[in-house]
């Protein structure tokens, strides 16, 4: 096992020693488990089961109904592009279609270099500001499709 | 304690955060000490103002005067025009569109004139990190008026008498509610904030948790004395991280000063609240799901009976309000119900936010007292519609709600009268719709979200909703049949009638509404293959009106797949065999020659 392995899976384990015994406890895991791994693989999954004493069923359960867990690993840069009702009628389907041709994969999907990967999401709340894209915690609104190669290239040469 | 000549307010709520508010605001920390007025001025980043159309906010006071669109590099001016000189600077000032001179003080902006704010009392007005700032206006005093003067019944019957309904979409008295858990037999009981704003182009309760976090602490304080629980969870969404960390501040600030804890005011009273981070599920924001995901367990509703307020969360007795509501609380305790009943209609008491969004002019959050018209939101409040387009229809209550044409906005809207025009209040969500949307198309936007959100339990939502879906991409995509409208009308009755919750019983409203008022826009995409609004883009034949051309070129270099050919100086032809209709073409003719 790599050192960073190990790191991860120390913090792991203490997240799951806090939580165990805990109502409600699974949820709050699985959240810090996806901050600490950047998504949710199987084996990480396991041991939270065996961690938390819950079946493993449950585990995945929990884990494929919420939509912001990821059991496919995700690229450094999650780029959002809000579907809410204000970005829609603002034209959001324009800057999917922009950012997809620009980098070359579709939705759901990550750059083969692993740098980027482009989902839709539910409204952030950012109506005021439609139609609106995030890159991980950074947020860009009254956007056209023409402002995307220009965002997408900071990121790029990071 | 110091003392301050000027504070300049800089709105740090989402919008503006991404406008880059945080730079402004480093601007002015800079500038102020480098002019040596570091101790003369204060700089107080607050919640959202409302006006998110126009961020970066800034605001002056004692003046009042309100910046807008403000960048790092017109801080100086602000420094040394305004803070030095004492004279405003206009370039900055508001401007009205209907007006030619710019408006200088906040009180004076139409946006803000017609706006009764209770819910966002603080928000824009405050630091809301700092609980310093909260006690100052009167924070916490409606706890404590609780705590040294009132029953948990005379809290119940106060708020009962208040009228105050649920201002998360449901629109049940809150008073009933508290008194149901009052009244609930359990050794432990809970307070929940439902703080999982899913409803699309809804945004007042993530602004009241960024501006204001502390009232709804307090509120739920307050709800706990009443009902007798000493536990609080707020249920809110990851997609917000601002509200949360604020949220984190809040409660840790709170518990310092002893509004949280053990035996607050030294009343015997002891309350704590934790907050449960929601995972990204819509169907989470209906009351028995959002439980099951605070136990942390998929988020699926059960059967109701037994209620909540009954057996709720761990199987206690359990109160579930929504932000907005908890918000009203607190002024509720301190004004009165006599103050609080004098806002609003017969039968909705008090203000709503809503939230302004799509095709309109100031987009932001309002507030306005229950029964104001929806023409007098749109046109005095939110400016109108932009470009001279015309007003065509509001979507309210998001998913579950509908559309409301154009000869309803003089309807005064309350829970009620958005009922019986087939739509609802929800949450608030306002989305303003002008003649280039497609009913059709927005009918099929609600069903792709709320198909994709059923949570799978009841099969005629599960089931039902795929197929409405399937059938509103078939006409959508020029592939509408006869008895399509009838099959749609019969599926979302069989959805409303058999589904447990909420999702799968509103899920339908979109097209029902759409039906009612927009019949005709359905018949045109399946009769006569045709999208009036020119939006369905298998349904559009693009076309060059020769006597409008006036042969540029300009349509030809553009098109991607060289479709348009001519001779410069007389008409171009579009071929429609080869056109892939992205509209590219329309986008770039100056004469407007290009039909679809």
């Amino acid at each position: 096992m790599s050192e960073r392995d190990e790191i991860r899976r120390k913090e792991l384990d203490e997240v799951i020693e806090h939580y165990r015994g805990q109502e409600g406890g699974l949820i709050p895991v699985l959240q810090k488990a996806q901050e600490i791994y950047g998504y949710l693989p199987e084996v990480v999954q396991e041991r939270i089961a065996r961690g938390l004493n819950v079946p493993l069923s449950d585990v995945y359960g929990v884990a494929t109904f919420y939509s912001l867990f990821s059991l496919k690993p995700v690229g450094d840069y999650k780029i959002g592009i809000c579907m809410g009702t204000a970005c829609y009628v603002k034209g959001a389907a324009d800057i999917v279609d922009r950012v997809g041709s620009e980098l070359g994969i579709k939705v759901n999907e990550t750059t083969a270099d692993g740098r980027f990967t482009l989902e839709v999401t539910r409204c952030i709340g950012a109506c005021g500001l439609a139609p609106v894209l995030t890159v991980n915690k950074d947020v860009y609104g009254r956007l056209i499709p023409d402002e995307i190669p220009g965002i997408l290239s900071k990121y790029k040469d990071m | 304690m110091a003392f301050y000549r000027s504070h300049v307010l800089v709105c740090g709520g989402t919008g503006c955060t991404s406008s880059g508010c945080q730079k402004v605001q480093e601007a002015l920390a800079t500038s102020l000490k480098r002019e040596g007025l570091d101790k003369e001025v204060a700089v107080v980043q607050t919640g959202c103002f409302g006006f998110c159309r126009l961020g970066p906010i800034v605001i002056v006071y004692p003046e009042g005067a309100f910046y807008t669109q403000v960048k790092p590099e017109d801080v100086p001016d602000i420094v040394t025009e305004h803070l030095i000189k004492g004279k405003l600077v206009e370039r900055l000032l508001f401007k009205e569109e209907m007006h030619e001179k710019p408006v200088s003080l906040y009180g004076d902006i139409d946006f803000y004139k017609k706006q009764h704010r209770i819910a966002l009392r603080n928000c824009g007005a405050i630091n809301p990190e700092k609980i310093g700032e909260y006690f100052a206006v009167d924070g916490y005093q409606a706890l404590a008026k609780v705590l040294h003067t009132m029953t948990p019944q005379e809290v119940i019957d106060t708020i009962k008498a208040s009228g105050l309904r649920g201002r998360g979409g449901g629109g049940f008295l809150t008073g009933a509610k508290w008194e149901f858990a009052a009244r609930a037999v359990g050794d432990k009981k809970y307070v929940v904030c439902n703080a999982d704003e899913g409803d699309p182009g809804a945004f007042m309760d993530r602004s009241v948790l960024e501006g204001d976090p502390h009232t709804v602490l307090e509120a739920m304080a307050i709800a706990g004395y009443a009902i007798g629980a000493s536990q609080g969870y707020i249920y809110v969404r990851a997609e917000y991280p601002i509200a949360v960390e604020r949220l984190r501040t809040a409660i840790a600030q709170a518990r310092e000063e002893g509004m949280l804890g053990e035996n607050i005011f030294n009343k015997g009273f002891s309350f704590d609240i934790e907050l449960r981070l929601g995972s990204g599920a819509f169907v989470c924001g209906e009351e028995t799901a959002l439980l099951a995901s605070v136990e942390g367990k998929r988020g699926m509703p059960r059967p109701r009976p037994p209620f909540p307020a009954v057996k709720g969360l761990l199987g206690c007795p359990t109160i579930i309000n929504n932000v907005e509501t908890l918000a009203n609380i607190p002024p509720i305790i301190l004004k009165g119900v006599e103050w609080f009943t004098s806002i609003g209609t017969e039968r909705s008491k008090g203000t709503k936010v809503f939230a302004l969004a799509g095709k309109i002019n100031n987009t932001g959050l309002v507030e306005v007292p229950m029964g104001t018209t929806l023409r007098e939101i749109i046109y005095d409040i939110g400016g109108g519609l932009p470009g001279g387009k015309t007003f065509k229809a509001a979507q309210t209550g998001g998913p579950s709600g509908g559309c409301i044409p154009v000869q309803y906005l003089d309807i005064p809207i309350d829970y009620d009268s958005l009922a019986e025009i087939g739509s609802m209040m929800g949450s608030g969500g306002l989305i303003v719709m002008d003649e280039t949307s497609c009913m059709v198309d927005i009918a099929k936007f609600f069903l792709e979200f709320t198909q994709d959100e059923s949570c799978g339990k009841c099969t005629p939502c599960r089931e039902g909703t795929r197929q409405m879906l399937e059938i509103l991409k078939r006409i959508t995509g020029g592939q509408g049949k006869p008895g399509d409208i009838e099959l749609l009308e019969d599926l979302a009755e069989t959805i409303k009638a058999a589904s447990l919750c909420g999702l799968g019983q509103t899920a339908p409203n979109p097209v029902l509404s759409t039906l009612r008022y927009f019949r005709e826009e359905y018949e045109a995409h399946i009769n006569e293959k045709r999208c009036p609004a020119g939006v369905c883009q298998a349904l559009l034949n693009y076309r060059i009106e020769p006597e409008k051309c006036k042969g540029c070129g300009l349509c030809a270099k553009e098109c991607p797949v060289g479709a348009i050919t001519g001779e410069r100086k007389s008409p171009f032809v579009l071929d429609a065999g080869k056109c892939i209709k992205c509209g590219a073409c329309v986008a770039k003719c100056p004469f407007k020659a290009i039909s679809r």
